[in-house]
């Protein structure tokens, strides 16, 4: 085949709607999936209103939703292949905040207190909710960045990863009754680890091009 | 010789659905990515012979991956990206391993000297990666030069199941380029 003759088959083809469209639809479908099952299988925790009145809940919801929304521009971004020079720098603003609630937590709780606060009562669920309602969001991201041009698969894959794990995260810290920053800053983190590794891995194989 | 500006004006007419303009921006970015696929495997220390299959492989991921140009950002740089990732992965496939920056020898998208296509011996080899529904549809639209529609008609489907399955077979041409013929 001639190169003019193959540009006449790409002529023949359209389709293509905007990225951006279709990397928005794509999640919501994957985030509505995970939703469902958690409803289903958890649900909130049943005293949210009181929760929703206390620092420790509000801050949790509010740095999970705030980790949400960077995670997705930044998965966005890479999808692209020229993607801004530093595109996951938006992420240290909820890390910071992080940092400040830890040493919050500390000045205020009694050292001897500091062990329950950290182990909590949840962190098996923790460990095991996050990763779960973090499939469906996954493979709905990995699967819309195939049609992308990331110059970095892996690097892309993780960024899947972590959107999907800050979906699951999301929705599993309105179950959760352990609220210190501390439980959050470890548990939630542990449970994270391994949604971004495999969304990396998956990347390498799925996402060249 | 079409300027940057030309070239992201025929893009936006190309999304608008404006197919002669799509064709003149494909034919203007292959006779560039001739010599930018020439080049980098000159660079490479390596022969021209590869050089249209490089230009075809990079073409198509240009056509299936074009909706994640941002209208809103130049089109150049967009087109660098690709070309640079397309290039650089030929060239590692076939055992190239140093740092290669396309900057260097991939001179400005306006104004270069075009070079003669050549042959490229396993294009139609790559046709066959296709099921034959597929690549009679394909044949019939770019070496025959039918329209959509007219192969439609020959084959006793709708214009839009011809554009689906043109679209499938494009997609399955461009992992058989990656994979190399074989």
């Amino acid at each position: 085949m001639k190169t003019d003759q193959l540009i006449a088959a790409l002529a023949a083809d359209r389709t293509a709607e905007p990225f951006g469209r279709r990397f928005v639809l794509s999640f919501l479908i994957g985030g509505l999936i995970s939703l469902g099952l958690f409803l289903a299988i958890l649900g909130p925790r049943h005293d949210l209103a009181e929760a929703l009145a206390t620092w420790r809940f509000d801050f949790k919801i509010v740095l999970m939703v705030l980790i949400l929304g960077l995670a997705f521009s930044f998965c966005r971004e890479v999808a692209r292949p020229v993607a801004p020079p530093h595109p996951a720098r938006g992420l240290l603003l909820p890390l910071a905040a992080l940092v400040a609630a830890l040493v919050i937590e500390l000045v205020i709780v009694p050292r001897a207190a500091w062990g329950t606060r950290l182990v909590g009562s949840n962190s098996l669920i923790c460990l095991t909710a996050i990763p779960f309602f973090s499939i469906g969001p996954l493979i709905a991201v990995l699967a819309i960045l195939r049609s992308g041009a990331p110059t970095s698969p892996a690097l892309a894959g993780a960024a899947a990863g972590l959107l999907a794990a800050a979906c699951g995260a999301t929705l599993y810290a309105f179950h959760c009754f352990d609220d210190s920053p501390l439980f959050v800053a470890t548990w939630y983190t542990l449970a994270a680890l391994p949604v971004v590794g495999i969304g990396a891995l998956a990347g390498r194989r799925l996402l060249r091009w | 010789m079409l300027s940057s500006q030309d070239l992201a004006a025929l893009m936006r007419s190309a999304r608008g659905g404006d197919d002669e303009a799509y064709r003149r921006l494909l034919r203007h970015l292959a006779l560039w990515l001739r010599v930018v696929a020439r080049r980098g495997l000159a660079r490479a220390g390596r022969g021209a012979e590869d050089s249209e299959d490089i230009v075809q492989d990079t073409l198509l991921a240009m056509h299936l991956k074009r909706d994640t140009w941002d209208d809103s950002q130049p089109l150049e740089p967009w087109l660098r990206a690709i070309v640079h990732h397309k290039v650089v992965d030929h060239l590692r496939r076939r055992g190239f391993r140093e740092h290669l920056d396309i900057a260097d020898y991939a001179e400005s998208l306006a104004a270069f000297q075009p070079v003669e296509e050549s042959a490229s011996a396993d294009a139609r080899q790559m046709l066959r990666a296709l099921p034959e529904r597929q690549r009679t549809i394909v044949e019939a639209i770019s070496i025959e030069g039918h329209s959509a529609r007219d192969v439609g008609q020959r084959l006793g489907m709708s214009e839009g199941a011809v554009r689906v399955a043109l679209h499938r077979a494009l997609k399955i041409l461009a992992v058989a380029y990656r994979r190399g013929p074989s």
